[in-house]
């Protein structure tokens, strides 16, 4: 009889090893613990260019995370990205004359939304539209244009090089 | 001409033993609602696949994550990309390590057991005997085992994923330096519940119907001498990591295929 009870023991220690090491994986290694269902409202932002961000982004304010990424979807007529946000239930009062922007955290990171209070009294509610946005750096851009830039900039003023050059 | 009679018998005897794996497995599937009745056979065969592999299961996993998480940090620290190690640890354990090296090892721990346990009882006319007594040695012996290798697999596969994750937090963050706070959220931030957690655990309950299927028809169908036992776990070995590593790549396609 002895025998049984501690069989009995070592398999109900194994099984509840087996399910908390499964609970572990899906609360504290996947994301599940931070799904919050029904605690949200939705909002949505258009944007001309929404880079890499992907469904499930971070949305903060400030750098805080109030909200992720739900859906994006292309506009056909307008050539717009439209981004829809899932906003934390408790973050109401953010002005809905707020403005959302794509940035990177870090050089290499990953790409969030980041909204910026306004001044107006109105509050975004659920369905709400931001008006004002600022689209995703694009790298590749950014440093055409600052080529171009500077290129430009050589030729404007090739006076003050030759200068030099005939001083010297 | 030698040579096609060989190929063709050949064929012809890895279908015969097909056919006779699949109405093994039948019967199996059919005794185990006879198991449930007898939840105290179960609870023994739990203990002898499950509780017994417990602990290689445990340390493998524990040296897999550490290993995991210094090779990972040497590659990804040339990028300067310390932080996505957890994600890495974690996506490669969880996805790939986890279901297919704890298969592996169960395999080798707990189905080469059940195979020389189950073939010894053949070789000693135990099996002969308990049908002398009217009793279905499918539905006494065999169903528990199956039924507690299938049971087991799951539990084995996300203990490996979960040691070895910590593993590499204890080298990543520990050892290497790597922020902790960085190491979590990242994987939290990266790791899907559905797409990666519940896809891992599907291929380790497929591995576990798998591997136990395989050993307990060896045992069954080998031939009943010291020498016949002895190239049965010897085949449940060779045939159990043959079809967990090609089911990993069928599973792996299907399921990650298009991301």
């Amino acid at each position: 009889m002895q025998h049984t009870h501690t069989q009995d023991t070592l398999v109900g220690l194994f099984v509840a090893t087996g399910i908390a090491s499964l609970f572990f994986l899906g609360l504290q290694v996947s994301n599940l613990s931070s799904f919050s269902h029904g605690n949200t409202y939705e909002i949505t932002a258009r944007f001309s260019n929404s880079g890499g961000l992907k469904v499930k982004s971070a949305v903060s304010a400030a750098g805080v995370k109030i909200g992720s990424v739900k859906a994006i979807t292309f506009d056909q007529k307008t050539y717009e990205s439209v981004v829809k946000m899932d906003i934390d239930a408790q973050y109401k009062t953010l002005p809905d004359d707020s403005s959302a922007s794509v940035y990177t955290a870090g050089l290499l990171g990953e790409q969030y939304v980041s909204l910026d209070g306004g001044g107006s009294d109105e509050y975004l509610k659920n369905g709400s539209k931001i008006e004002i946005t600022n689209s995703a750096l694009v790298l590749e851009k950014a440093l055409g244009q600052f080529l171009f830039k500077s290129a430009e900039e050589k030729k404007a003023t090739p006076s003050p090089t030759n200068d030099k050059k005939g001083k010297k | 001409m030698e040579f096609f009679r060989y190929l063709g018998a050949g064929t012809r005897e890895s279908f015969t033993k097909l056919g006779r794996g699949s109405f093994f497995l039948i019967s199996i599937l059919a005794g185990i609602s006879s198991v449930c009745v007898r939840p105290r056979l179960l609870l023994k065969q739990l203990h002898s696949v499950g509780v017994l592999s417990f602990l290689i299961i445990t340390i493998s996993g524990l040296f897999v994550g550490m290993v995991l998480g210094l090779q990972g940090f040497y590659i990804l620290s040339r990028f300067g990309a310390e932080e996505t190690l957890g994600v890495m640890v974690a996506t490669s354990l969880v996805r790939e390590l986890g279901p297919v090296v704890a298969a592996l090892l169960f395999a080798g721990r707990a189905g080469s057991a059940l195979t020389a346990e189950i073939g010894l009882m053949k070789a000693t006319e135990q099996l002969s005997g308990m049908e002398m007594m009217a009793i279905d040695p499918i539905k006494r012996i065999i169903s528990p085992r199956f039924l507690a290798g299938f049971l087991s697999m799951p539990l084995l596969a996300a203990l490996f994923s979960a040691v070895g994750i910590i593993g590499g937090q204890m080298v990543g963050t520990g050892l290497l330096g790597v922020d902790d706070g960085a190491y979590w959220s990242q994987m939290q931030a990266n790791l899907d519940f559905r797409g990666d957690i519940v896809n891992g655990v599907i291929k380790s309950i497929v591995f576990g119907f798998i591997t136990s299927w395989i050993a307990l028809f060896e045992g069954y169908d080998a031939i009943p001498t010291a020498e016949g036992v002895s190239r049965a776990t010897t085949r449940t070995v060779v045939n159990s990591a043959f079809s967990i590593l090609g089911l990993d790549f069928i599973l792996t396609a299907l399921m990650f295929g298009d991301n």
